[in-house]
């Protein structure tokens, strides 16, 4: 038995193969090795690609909850009196429009307007943005952010290796976040969960539970909100600011991590944003803290079904919510519109990197839904049929395993993408399946 | 079960044969079904088929991977496993008992098959 197809999200490497060399490894890697975890090679990062079962961890997602290790997601910090108006002209989006406390998903593109990452950007402050890149972009992102900062007050700053990322998601994500904030494992929340909306964030602090934190230096810019005496920075930013190096410590390379707010708690940001169609959280976290987290949130969520999910689960929850993957979907030579995201570009806006986006591309293929019947699946690099002429590839596929049924995410000529009856095939391996178009999410939450 | 696996011959390509007289089964390793994630679709060779040594004669999906399945032996398919078309899970949940693929009337065996001990060793298990 040999391996002949593998679509394990290797196509996300297609950005930078970081340094060649052996795989950076995440803050949690031990912890998942204690959990039995199979790993994969993912954007230049050894990652858990799944627990025990990937279609249970997916389910599990579903109907109750997963814990993601996401951190190897990269975080880079844009600062300045002009940090607004320069993302406007940097990304795609219109980040000076972001209210303080929501996010943003959004796009770096190249000047031809072909897209290079697709981010999501938090604001933190009034000058400050929090932007979220995937891990094989992280180096494109920094190096471009810093690149075109030029002749705007601003700082660019990749302080990636400082941080852990976890996602938190499922329908049962708040029950689970609402006991650790009830035994004062995360404390100092900016306002009650429930209140957090979709791609909003609050500030907290973690309280590691099972070690002995040393005891931090406390500076007045990383003040909990609501402290008697904070600035009026302090009371709309956030607390994730960067200590002096050394305050940050453990692994940071720019000593731009976050620093504690306090005698043994560590400031956490917590977003109400996610990558699989459920409602969730993602957590960023000191690194060097994250293992406790890890551990503190498994166990609150044990008795509501919460389980480690790895990467495998992660893409066909992805792929059934309809959220495109970068080196598959997104790439140096799509642009958004192709993707069915013209609506991350405002149609007024002009002057920014990219702008040649906008143009109308009447030959270009465009992102469209597959569905088919049984259980083979049509996956990336596929050939889609009109009879026996090729119209289309696919970029991701899998048999859904919450419908059941095989689904796609493809890239067809447009004339078949704008006849809803027309008839389509896949071929997989040498097999013809039919397939219907259909216009993603394959799959909605409920509620 | 310990001595049951003993008993088995191993491929390179993660393959397990049980021959008894001139009949093989034939199924994929514990390794293997560990490595693919979990197994949505099982492709088999028709009962009555005439397999030859090497050829690619059927495919494992999972979630993540589609693999091919070779013929670690030349011969007459007599059997496939039905239930494995069912419940493709099987594969994962009993590789070497209810998860079986095939059974082959053989004429001639792969040559440089390998002991438990030999199979462990090439995939790192230890023993």
């Amino acid at each position: 038995m040999t391996n002949s197809t593998s679509d394990s999200m290797d196509g996300a490497d297609a950005g930078a193969e970081a340094d060649g060399g052996a795989p950076r490894e995440t803050p949690l890697r031990a912890e998942h090795e204690a959990l039995g975890a199979a790993f994969t090679d993912f954007g230049g990062w050894w990652m858990p690609v799944r627990y025990t079962s990937d279609r249970a961890e997916h389910t599990a997602v579903r109907e109750a909850a997963g814990l993601f290790d996401i951190s190897h997601m990269g975080e880079i910090f844009v600062r300045g009196p002009q940090a607004g108006e320069y993302l406007d002209f940097a990304l795609a989006g219109r980040l000076s429009a972001v209210k303080v406390g929501r996010a943003k998903y959004t796009m770096l593109l190249a000047p031809d307007g072909g897209i290079l990452d697709d981010l999501v950007v938090y604001r933190l402050g009034e000058r400050e943005f929090l932007v979220i890149a995937n891990a094989a972009n992280r180096e494109t992102v920094a190096t471009e952010l810093t690149a075109r900062a030029d002749g705007f007050d601003v700082t660019v700053t990749d302080a990636s290796d400082g941080y852990a990322l976890l996602a938190l998601q499922g329908p049962r994500a708040v029950t689970i976040l609402d006991e650790v904030v009830a035994d004062g494992t995360i404390s100092g929340l900016g306002m009650p969960l429930a209140e957090v909306k979709n791609y909003a964030w609050t500030d907290a602090n973690f309280t590691p539970g099972d070690v002995v934190v040393e005891s931090r230096a406390t500076t007045d810019r990383n003040l909990t909100p609501g402290e008697p005496g904070v600035d009026n920075r302090a009371k709309t930013d956030h607390n994730l600011t960067p200590g002096d190096s050394g305050v940050g410590g453990g692994g940071s390379a720019g000593g731009d991590a976050p620093a504690g707010s306090g005698s043994g708690t560590t400031p956490l940001l917590l977003a109400r944003t996610g990558y699989t169609g459920e409602d969730g959280f993602e957590l960023y976290v000191a690194a060097e803290h994250a293992p406790e987290l890890w551990r503190a949130l498994l166990a609150a969520g044990e008795s509501h079904g919460l389980v480690p999910a790895g990467l495998a689960a992660r893409d066909t929850l992805r792929l059934e919510a309809g959220m495109p993957l970068y080196g598959h979907e997104l790439s140096r030579d799509i642009v958004p519109a192709q993707a069915g995201l013209g609506r991350i570009i405002p149609a007024d806006k002009r002057g920014f990197i990219g702008e040649p986006a906008l143009e109308p591309r009447p030959q270009a293929p465009v992102l469209v839904g597959l569905v088919a019947e049984g259980r083979r699946a049509g996956r990336a690099g596929y050939a889609v049929h009109q009879g026996d002429r090729v119209v289309g590839e696919i970029t991701s596929g899998a048999l859904s395993p919450t419908l059941g049924h095989p689904i796609a995410l493809a890239y067809v000529d447009r004339a078949v993408a704008e006849d809803p009856d027309t008839d389509l095939s896949i071929d997989v391996r040498g097999t013809s399946i039919r397939a219907r178009l259909t216009t993603p999410p394959f799959y909605r939450r409920t509620s | 079960m310990t001595d049951h696996l003993t008993s088995l011959q191993y491929t390179a390509q993660h393959e397990w044969l049980e021959i008894t007289d001139d009949i093989a089964t034939i199924g994929i390793t514990d390794y293997a079904a560990e490595q693919l994630g979990d197994v949505v679709y099982v492709d088999l060779p028709d009962v009555g088929s005439m397999l030859t040594m090497g050829e690619a004669i059927g495919e494992i999906e999972s979630t993540k991977s589609v693999s091919d399945l070779y013929a670690p032996v030349a011969g007459e398919v007599i059997e496939v496993n039905e239930e494995v078309d069912a419940n493709p899970d099987l594969v994962n949940s009993s590789p070497f008992e209810d998860g079986w693929l095939i059974k082959v009337r053989v004429t001639d065996v792969a040559a440089g098959l390998l002991d438990r001990d030999a199979y462990l060793a090439m995939t790192g298990s230890g023993s």
